[in-house]
């Protein structure tokens, strides 16, 4: 009787346990389809956000485009759909080939990629040669070197700019492509950048590569730099970028036309043409064009580089 | 003997690495800080000899109204850095909702930023121009749906409006890059459980936003403040060159455009080396403060 009793009450005890787990269940299904609403709405909100950013974004470029594809009376014709603003509806190509032509354009932008090629080439070579000793080498004063380097970094560009001016001016490099590249070269930041990178390499390939006799300078070439690819690849893409834009340093150290740079002969070219609408825009996309392309193809290393740059520097 | 030649060998390897780098550096850097100093107590044109004028060019441009007009110029355009990085941070947000194509809006956000040069200051001129820009088409049509007569103002050539309309194009500028994905890398890196812990307690999206999210993304939010007022003084010049020249009324010039036109167009290289300085110690201070507040309160990167 006191067995049967107790079976009643462990069945009791599991009907309970039973009930309360389907209840358990019943309200996180609750919660799980609550969430999954909230998740469903968050979603809907995040999108439209986005979609209303991304609009805002493209349309000054939609409508540059449109607008270098017209012909010149259509800019200022009052008799427009609205959409014709924006989507271009006649090509005129010639606009293209025109702004090409009233100015030595084709002369820009080998200026303009031979020098970015040259600062770029000469930055990233020193600096990492610099930083492997920074970084992996001992040798007396490093430390205070290192610190000199570091100080450095925050020294606004304007106040180097006028003593680099004077010291080209004397050396009569004024006008010459050694000012546009010589100075551009060497900077604090990519040596510290690539000292950072260097550190977090592990040490343990180069103990071995010692032992069986390999030079500094083969631990460097062999080991160091292929395995710093992704930041030789983000220091190489953020310096040719910040060539490419630079502007204010060729407009102080270039006075010969032929001499110009892209930003400056656009500069140049808006004060000639200022109201020709069609051909400034087809000018600014040719100029834009090839920034596009490098980011599309190195994209992954503008995200990475900005996460080292801006999380740890 | 061994291993004193060894590090013989490794100091003249390491010398041999640093050499290249280290000439640029001083030739290009180190020595010009040290002159630039020196320029700042001299008056010089680069064709007279230069003289030696103690502190009278930091005088001088204590009492120069336009050295005033100027910082303030570039205080209102500082503006900006609020505005933006409430935008990147509702941006970050919305992308960090796990959606479809986020590579999609990443690149698209990241196109201002990445195209930001002459060509884009061109483009914005002409959204700006009173007429026939794309802006104040806008204005007018929007009016015009909504049975209204509404005019654009002539934007760039308007004193009141100038600043706005750059502070405008900045925004648009700068919402989506840098600062965005600094801010997206922040917001990933939250820990979960904080926000299921908050709702155990019961909080609303809101009550999450400002007792989890704000507090834990602090110190990106203080860094990307600091970067952007060190950048902000030293900033202005593209732009004001190609859009209004500085325009109107010295409405749109900044500090660094004063200091070229001082340099490059007037010739007072010293007058500009003193306006570098004062420049350079504005910065200083801002970067004392980064770095005392990260010395601190950053423990989790």
């Amino acid at each position: 009787m006191a067995a049967l009793q107790a079976l009643h009450q462990t069945s009791e005890i599991q009907a309970y346990v039973q009930a309360k787990a389907i209840a358990k269940a019943l309200t996180l299904e609750t919660i799980k389809a609550r969430k999954k609403r909230r998740e469903i709405l968050n979603k809907t909100l995040a999108t439209i956000v986005l979609t209303v950013g991304a609009l805002t974004m493209v349309g000054p470029f939609l409508w540059m485009v449109s607008t270098s594809l017209k012909a010149p009376g259509a800019v200022f014709s009052f008799q427009k759909n609205w959409w014709e603003e924006w989507i271009p509806t006649s090509f005129v190509w010639q606009n293209y080939v025109k702004a090409w032509q009233v100015v030595p354009f084709a002369r820009f932008y080998l200026n303009s990629i031979f020098v970015a090629l040259c600062v770029t080439f000469g930055q990233v070579a020193t600096s990492a040669m610099a930083a492997y000793a920074f970084a992996r080498l001992q040798f007396p004063g490093r430390d205070k070197v290192f610190f000199a380097y570091l100080g450095t970094m925050m020294v606004p560009g304007a106040v180097t700019m006028i003593p680099v001016f004077i010291l080209l001016k004397h050396l009569g490099w004024i006008d010459t492509y050694k000012a546009l590249i010589l100075p551009g070269i060497f900077t604090a930041y990519g040596t510290f950048m690539l000292r950072q990178f260097f550190l977090t390499l592990p040490k343990d390939l180069e103990d071995a590569a010692k032992i069986d006799g390999c030079s500094y300078i083969g631990i460097f070439w062999r080991i160091i730099l292929p395995l710093s690819k992704p930041a030789l690849a983000t220091l190489t893409t953020f310096t040719f970028m910040g060539t490419w834009m630079n502007f204010m340093w060729p407009l102080i150290v270039i006075n010969t036309q032929t001499k110009y740079t892209l930003p400056v002969g656009l500069a140049y070219f808006q004060s000639l043409h200022n109201t020709d609408w069609t051909l400034l825009m087809a000018a600014s996309v040719m100029m834009i064009l090839p920034i596009l392309i490098v980011f599309m193809v190195n994209q992954r290393f503008f995200v990475e580089g900005i996460k080292l740059t801006g999380i740890k520097g | 003997m061994k291993s004193l030649t060894n590090s013989q060998k490794e100091t003249v390897t390491a010398y041999g690495f640093l050499f290249p780098n280290f000439l640029g550096f001083m030739i290009f850097t180190s020595i010009p800080v040290a002159a630039s100093f020196a320029l700042s107590f001299i008056s010089w044109d680069l064709l007279t000899p230069p003289r030696w004028v103690g502190f009278k060019n930091f005088i001088e441009l204590f009492w120069d109204p336009d050295f005033w007009k100027y910082c303030f110029n570039t205080l209102y355009l500082m503006l900006a850095i609020p505005l933006s990085m409430g935008g990147s941070l509702i941006l970050a947000i919305a992308m960090n909702q796990k959606l479809k194509g986020i590579v999609f809006f990443r690149t698209v956000y990241f196109l201002p930023t990445l195209c930001s040069g002459v060509a884009i200051y061109m483009l914005w001129r002409l959204i700006y121009n009173p007429e026939f820009g794309i802006l104040n088409t806008l204005i007018a049509n929007l009016g015009h749906t909504l049975g209204l007569t509404l005019k654009g103002p002539n934007w760039l050539t308007d004193e009141a409006w100038a600043k706005p309309a750059l502070i405008l194009m900045s925004v648009w500028q700068t919402v989506g890059g840098y600062n965005m994905i600094l801010y997206l890398a922040a917001l990933q890196g939250v820990p979960r459980d904080l926000y299921d812990a908050a709702e155990v307690d019961g909080a609303n999206a809101w009550q999450k936003f400002w007792a989890v999210t704000w507090p834990q993304i602090s110190p990106t939010t203080f860094f990307i403040a600091i970067m952007s007022i060190i950048g902000g003084f030293q900033a202005g010049f593209d732009p004001a060159y190609v859009m209004t020249g500085g325009g109107p009324n010295g409405s749109t010039t900044t500090l660094i455009y004063y200091l070229y036109n001082n340099a490059f167009e007037w010739q007072k290289m010293g007058y500009a080396a003193a306006l570098a300085w004062i420049l350079f110690i504005i910065v200083f201070i801002f970067t004392l403060l980064q770095w005392r507040v990260f010395g601190k309160t950053v423990h989790y990167h």
